[in-house]
């Protein structure tokens, strides 16, 4: 006695899978073709012939097989994944040249020496950037040490007082969002350089950074203690607990991974930041551990003098700072990425 | 006798320490509005002086001059952002143009075609793009897009340029408004996406599987059902990217040839931008010179707070009834 086989007949058969790879194989030639015989040219023609044709060859035999509905459905998942493809082209191009011209600019001596006896110009040999790590270190420090406090609160207000402002502010924290870079550079310029400490320095420029970091902070954190089950704060307040307590002992520490992601992840947006340290830090090319006095050098501006200088040993610079930007970035963001999968924490 | 205690008093007037947390709190919570009342006051008490000696002409002129004489005085001077309110326009109506159709192309894909690895992949991949420094999209832009992008506007003036704004007079394609917009829109999809994305996402499931049932096509059920759903979001979002191709910077400085003088010519290589005034004009801009930055910067950032208000207005309108 035999039994049933199984039938799955949504999957695709091996007909299938064969026709399909045909089609491919046909829009690829044919735009082969087309290019050598027509007037199309360059990627762009090889893109866009290869597209048109492989939309049209799907939707004729959809047509063919099934009629008209199909024929259209299968001809616009076609350009959607183009879409889809055309986004995906610009991140791998962005970090392919990165790596591709970053690293001849990267070595050892880069990360012992500053700028202070070297110009942009010089050989790679001379310099290095480790005035800008440390400089964007204790930036990106200051403004975290401003920018947290008032995001989670932000967040706290937004998601434990829920008081009579609640929308204004969520509103305003969006508002925020959205305020460009160098107005933020602007502001702190024309309300704490010019008429307090009349000189740039770091500080500043971590100022202006927090303006931008806040809103980040604060809207990934009110997403966080939204998660926090409403259950946690009942048995905190049923067990006697003042709200304060139950906040502070109960919602925070179990919304504390998630927190953590909303931190690097404002850190990420700021760590690129380049136009208000433009208007606000003076850029020094020496090492600077003070925070308060003397123009701080920082990634961002070392990549842009590097970049502006122009000579091929200055933009080779330049890309170097980028990779080494980029590569922190990075590793911000895969730990954020690892953290926020474990949302709340035990 | 026995005594009875006294009733205790049962209030819902909180603790003193709840009292001091919610006012604390409280306070965080207004920050928000504080700084954006402070940037607003500061630059506007800063800019004043220019804003009311050029009147309208500050945003109707395109003249930016100053002159001094031997001592460092100011003789004569003229503040006009015309060209460079045009410019900041152009530039991001480009970018909102080229990079709508691609997000929601690529929000569409990632909710209803992809197979889920491909899913996870491409929504870090498009996280990761929207935390790249902007500086990396304008030395990228410049170095690598300008390039192609120069070539992409040659073939478009050629095709297409009987069309008044594809019309290029005298015949220069470099650092134009249209690389500029190529560049911000790269700069502005992953936001755009990841809005229309969670918009698409939240399409109620019933509606999609009453039009699966009804016989729809994917495609079909995408037009009857997501898209009128989504559509105010993606609006919203459009404009949120719209918001923030309106205020950079460092890109648009690298790639685009700053001129005073207003172009409605995309393909042009010239073109202007409030924000990389602001960086262009900074360096070796006297005290004076600098309220009129300051008051630019006014004008900006007034013009991306009404963009992005607009926008999150949409954003949260979004949900309305499908077909």
């Amino acid at each position: 006695m035999s039994t049933v086989k199984p039938k799955s007949p949504w999957k695709a058969s091996k007909t299938d899978r064969l026709r399909e790879a045909a089609i491919f194989l046909f829009a690829v030639t044919f735009s082969f073709i087309l290019v050598a015989f027509t007037g199309l040219s360059g990627k762009l023609g090889y893109f866009l012939s290869f597209f048109f044709l492989y939309a049209a060859a799907t939707g004729i035999r959809s047509y063919l097989k099934y009629g008209m509905a199909t024929a259209k459905d299968s001809a616009i998942k076609v350009f959607i994944a183009c879409g889809a493809l055309l986004t995906i082209i610009p991140i791998v191009s962005i970090l392919a040249t990165i790596i591709s011209k970053g690293y001849k600019g990267i070595r050892p001596s880069i990360f012992v020496n500053d700028m202070s006896m070297a110009t942009p110009t010089d050989p790679i040999s001379n310099g290095g950037l480790l005035h800008a790590i440390i400089g964007t270190l204790i930036m990106i420090g200051g403004a975290l040490i401003i920018s947290v406090p008032i995001g989670i609160l932000t967040a706290l207000y937004l998601t434990e007082i829920k008081g009579k402002f609640e929308k204004p502010v969520r509103f305003l924290v969006q508002a925020m969002s959205g305020v460009p870079s160098i107005v933020a550079g602007l502001f702190i310029l024309s309300a704490v350089v010019y008429p307090i400490t009349k000189s740039s320095s770091g500080f500043m420029g971590s100022l202006a950074l927090s303006i931008l970091m806040i809103p980040t902070v604060a809207r990934t954190s009110e997403e966080v203690l939204n998660l926090i089950p409403q259950d946690l704060r009942e048995a905190g307040t049923a067990l006697g607990g003042t709200q304060w307590r139950t906040v502070a002992m109960i919602v925070l520490p179990a919304a504390k991974s998630g927190l953590f992601t909303a931190v690097i992840l404002g850190v990420a947006r700021i760590a690129g930041e380049t136009a208000p340290l433009l208007l606000l830090t003076g850029g020094g090319d020496a090492v600077n551990f003070n925070s308060f006095d003397n123009p701080m050098g920082s990634l961002p501006f070392y990549i842009w003098k590097s970049f502006l200088a122009g000579s091929e040993e200055a933009v080779t610079r330049a890309w170097a700072g980028l990779l080494v930007l980029v590569i922190l970035i990075l590793i911000l963001f895969v730990t954020a990425r690892i953290l926020s999968t474990r949302k709340v924490s035990r | 006798m026995s005594t009875v205690p006294a009733p205790r008093l049962i209030t819902t007037e909180p603790r003193l320490s709840d009292k001091i947390f919610r006012r604390i709190v409280t306070a965080g919570g207004l920050s928000s509005l504080a700084i954006l009342g402070l940037i607003t006051l500061f630059l506007g008490f800063r800019g004043f002086e220019i804003i009311r000696n050029e009147g309208l002409s500050f945003i109707t002129s395109s003249d930016w001059t100053v002159s001094y004489d031997e001592s460092g005085n100011v003789t004569d001077s003229q503040f006009g952002l015309a060209a460079m309110l045009v410019g900041t326009i152009l530039s991001a109506l480009v970018a909102v143009v080229v990079a709508v159709p691609i997000s929601v192309a690529m929000a569409l894909f990632l909710n209803f075609y992809s197979p889920q690895w491909l899913k996870k992949f491409l929504t870090a991949a498009i996280d990761m793009m929207a935390a790249f420094p902007s500086i990396l999209f304008g030395i990228w832009g410049f170095l690598v897009l300008m390039p192609s992008a120069e070539y992409w506007a040659k073939l478009l003036n050629k095709h297409l340029g009987f069309i008044p704004i594809f019309e290029t007079n005298p015949y220069i394609f470099t650092r134009s408004p249209f690389i500029a917009g190529m560049v911000l829109a790269i700069m502005i999809i992953p936001i755009i996406t990841s809005v229309s994305r969670e918009v698409f996402s939240q399409t109620p499931l019933d509606r999609i599987q009453a039009a699966y049932a009804l016989g729809a096509t994917r495609w079909a059920m995408i037009r009857a059902v997501v898209i009128p759903y989504g559509k105010s979001g993606v609006i919203g979002g459009a404009m949120l990217g719209l918001g923030r191709a309106m205020g950079e910077t460092v890109a648009v400085y690298t790639v685009l040839n700053i001129v005073f003088q207003i172009n409605w010519h995309i393909l042009l290589g010239a073109g202007g931008n409030v924000a990389s005034l602001i960086i262009l004009r900074f360096g070796e801009a006297n005290l004076f010179e600098i309220k009129a930055l300051m008051a630019a910067g006014l004008v900006l950032f007034v013009l991306t707070l009404i963009v992005n208000a607009l926008a999150s207005l949409l954003v949260r309108k979004s949900g309305g009834s499908g077909r």
